[in-house]
């Protein structure tokens, strides 16, 4: 009834071939911003800034990464981790080791540095595929783990291998607060987010989802491969240093290798598995679930015992937490293999008929 | 925020129109009772809830209550961030925050000095931190790894007969892959140069059940003694290989985090002879604290664990780490008010005014477990005492007399790296007339 198209006709090129064609489509996105940047600061605390919506954003930039190359490219990675990493050490190097060194122009010179790694191991795309090219890229996970564990350069030396920044400031105001940490998360993954759906929009991103499709055929109408697989793995690692360096600096504040383990790099496939493969919404989904829902669960189940008048154990909520995420993430992938980023779709085309549907 | 303001204001005129109500201290309990670690967290954190129990059984800390609630984070650091930020403003404001891991130590430091709570680390946490004037709200209470490391390379020296006999043999550091292992590396390099041996670093990547490669050095390489720095299954996975090898068990030194129940309990016969450092207390099933806790909290049928691993290695550190944390509160209570809900920063004072003697700590039970504690605004440490105690096969004892780490190694490296640390973060350390505050 509310969801309805009719009426708003495409009179030129531009207007057909906007971002969000339909109108309603384009004013809850322009409100979701809005309250986003606006409503919430009046309305969430500072443990919701620091221990979900900071992380949320963080990685749902990260996982955005992942999709540009899993979704779009179809180069299945397991090396997300290590190019966050990267893009944290990175960053951390050019912030201590450079004086006056900008902490914005650090966390991107980091993706910069994580964009050239990112090409480098993904070489071996040109020649091995699915399985084969998982492996490659697990390399680089134990590579860059390796490295940052032993070569005490990249760490300044720290003796206990724990690295840390502070006073972390843009353009002479300081990045401190909650609320400081989470409008500049925010600004940074609307600009990359936008930019991302740009970039699927046009020449490179359709040479991409060519490959993905199908290489042979795509190699035959004239798409370089290398061009666009090593564009595919750049422009992913570019996005994961970014995030990378956000978890350390801004998330974390000091960190570790383990902080980016092979774990994270699961983590960040499952983000896109589930939110989606191929969707730029479907990050945001996918980040959301795997962020909010293991903390939500943790302090659910505890209130939902003291309803009914039962008291479960701190280790007993840590088991059932593990369990119904599982049992989730397995509910999902039966029901909507293409990830929640299609159920929302679905649910769109439903509305758009609603309440009459023939 | 204004919704949250508005709660508060409704919270606070909820609170004095109500009768006077009796204080409350609110303790956040940071546990890991699941993961590769849970066999060791568990009863730490048993210990630690028991204690709180057993203070609010004797009446609380002059009649203020404890509270606590227990967060579980599965020793993952970003996990353990997410707790802290939980029930940092629970209850009045957390008291002190004791996580219970290095990684975690590391991501608060920083934190815990913005939002004015102590962070106690009893036994862990950055050796540097010791130095008050530069780490203002960490209490590496009781020793560091330093310390533990320090006191291992004095046992062995006694065992060869002089430091001067140290020259030429090979020490291996079997350590975990974290900030937690790699703690002691420069103290043992330090000690290394002054004595004259070598120093082998065998790392093992968590959780550490893969040693083989490691294990076959150790076969190869033939070092004198080890020293173990595992947590949780990677040190009884160690005490298993070392046995495959043939590596004598009773070479091998364990800090104390490689020196507790669950670590040996499997292995048994096969780790008889293995020692650890205690930084102050073993397993203490007779002390008078342990026989409190088992008549007043688990005779009631408020225990937090099994009855059995009362008193054992774990279980004795929690309750000294949650002891030393009530003893900053009751310190503070002295100076700023004795009934009365103690702020974090008060009791940051009180750690740091803790003086806990002989005749104290007797006093609540404590009589053969540990020794005097006292700390300052620049010593945050407040002890360096060290025992060995050695596995039989079926329990703990004590193999050596008391210890105490040598202040003109530690001294110079705490200040060292704790001045590099102002640097980097552009801190000014406090003198001391700032502390006379």
């Amino acid at each position: 009834m509310f969801y309805r198209e009719n009426g708003q006709f495409k009179t030129s090129y531009q207007s057909d071939q906007q971002i969000f064609p339909i109108a309603q489509d384009r004013w809850a996105v322009l409100a979701i911003m809005a309250f986003a940047f606006v409503g919430v600061p009046f309305l969430v605390d500072e443990y919701l800034f620091r221990a979900i919506l900071i992380p949320f954003l963080i990685l749902a930039l990260a996982a955005l990464g992942v999709n540009l190359l899993v979704g779009y490219c179809g180069q299945i990675t397991l090396g997300a981790g290590a190019f966050m990493a990267v893009g944290a050490y990175a960053g951390y190097n050019f912030l201590i080791r450079i004086d006056g060194m900008p902490m914005l122009a650090a966390i991107l010179l980091g993706g910069f540095v994580s964009a050239l790694v990112g090409i480098v191991f993904g070489i071996p795309s040109l020649r091995v595929r699915g399985l084969y090219l998982a492996m490659a890229t697990l390399a680089a996970q134990f590579f860059w783990d390796w490295a940052f564990l032993r070569i005490s350069w990249f760490t300044n030396d720290a003796p206990s291998g724990s690295v840390s920044v502070s006073n972390l400031e843009l353009l002479g105001f300081p990045i401190e607060s909650p609320l400081q940490k989470y409008l500049f998360c925010l600004s940074l993954l609307v600009l990359f987010a936008l930019l991302a759906k740009n970039m699927t929009r046009s020449a490179m991103g359709r040479q991409w989802m060519a490959i993905r499709d199908m290489d042979v055929a795509a190699e035959v109408i004239g798409i370089r491969p290398m061009f666009a697989k090593l564009s595919a793995f750049a422009v992913s690692s570019f996005y994961l240093g970014v995030a990378g360096a956000l978890w350390g600096f801004v998330h974390l504040g000091s960190w570790e290798p383990a902080a980016f383990s092979i774990d994270r790099s699961f983590q960040l496939l499952f983000m896109v598995i589930i939110g989606g493969m191929g969707s730029i919404m479907g990050s945001f989904f996918g980040a959301a679930f795997i962020v909010v829902l293991p903390i939500f669960l943790n302090q659910f189940l505890p209130w939902l015992g003291n309803l009914v008048g039962i008291h479960i154990s701190t280790a007993g909520v840590s088991h059932a937490e593990f369990m119904i995420f599982g049992a989730l993430i397995v509910f999902f992938l039966i029901v909507e293999p293409h990830g929640i980023a299609r159920l929302w779709s679905t649910g769109k085309e439903k509305l758009r008929l609603w309440p009459f549907p023939h | 925020m204004k919704v949250r303001k508005l709660m508060m204001a409704a919270a606070l005129a909820a609170t004095l129109s109500a009768p006077v109500m009796a204080a409350d201290q609110f303790f956040p309990v940071l546990v890991y009772r699941t993961g590769p670690y849970a066999p060791n967290g568990t009863p730490w954190a048993n210990g630690y809830v028991d204690y709180l129990k057993l203070v609010n059984a004797k009446g609380g800390i002059n009649g203020v209550k404890l509270t606590f609630e227990e967060c579980e984070f599965g020793y993952a650091t970003d996990r353990g961030v997410e707790c802290y930020e939980r029930l940092k403003g629970k209850g009045g404001g957390a008291t002190v925050v004791q996580p219970l891991s290095t990684g975690v130590t590391f991501a608060l430091t920083e934190k815990a000095a913005v939002d004015k709570i102590p962070l106690i680390t009893a036994g862990y946490g950055r050796s540097e931190s010791a130095n008050g004037a530069v780490f203002t709200w960490n209490f590496p209470l009781l020793g560091t790894y330093w310390v533990g490391a320090d006191v291992a390379i004095q046992h062995i020296a006694k065992k060869e007969g002089g430091l001067d006999k140290l020259k030429g043999k090979k020490i291996a550091l079997v350590y975990h892959d974290s900030p937690y292992g790699k703690e002691p590396i420069p103290l043992l390099q330090e000690r290394a140069k002054m004595h004259g041996f070598d120093v082998m670093l065998l790392p093992v990547a968590h959780p550490g059940v893969e040693q083989k490669a490691t294990w076959l050095q150790i076969r190869q390489n033939k070092p004198d003694y080890v020293l173990l720095w595992g947590w949780g299954v990677m040190n009884s996975t160690s005490l298993k290989e070392a046995q495959a090898t043939g590596y004598p068990r009773d070479k091998m030194y364990g800090i104390w985090w490689a020196g507790a129940e669950p670590d040996v309990k499997d292995v048994g016969e096969g780790a008889k002879g293995y020692n650890a450092m205690t930084l102050q207390h073993g397993a203490e099933p007779n002390s008078k604290v342990v026989k409190d806790t088992l008549a007043l909290v688990h005779a009631k049928g408020q225990g937090t664990g099994p009855k059995e691993e009362v008193g054992s290695v774990l279980y004795m550190r929690g309750v000294l780490s949650a002891m030393l944390g009530v003893e900053g509160v009751r310190k503070a209570q002295e100076r700023f008010g004795k009934g009365k809900t103690m702020t974090g920063e008060q009791v940051r004072w009180g750690l740091e005014n803790l003086n806990l003697d002989q005749k104290t700590l007797d006093g609540m039970g404590f009589a053969g477990v540990m020794r005097p504690v006292q700390t300052s605004c620049l010593d945050h440490m407040g002890s360096s005492w060290v025992r060995v105690h050695t596995w039989d096969g079926g329990k703990w004892n004590f193999s050596s007399d008391w210890y105490q780490a040598d202040d003109k190694v530690i001294r110079p490296m705490v200040m060292l790296a704790s001045g590099k640390y102002a640097e980097e973060k552009k801190l000014t350390p406090r003198t001391p007339e700032q502390c006379k505050q």
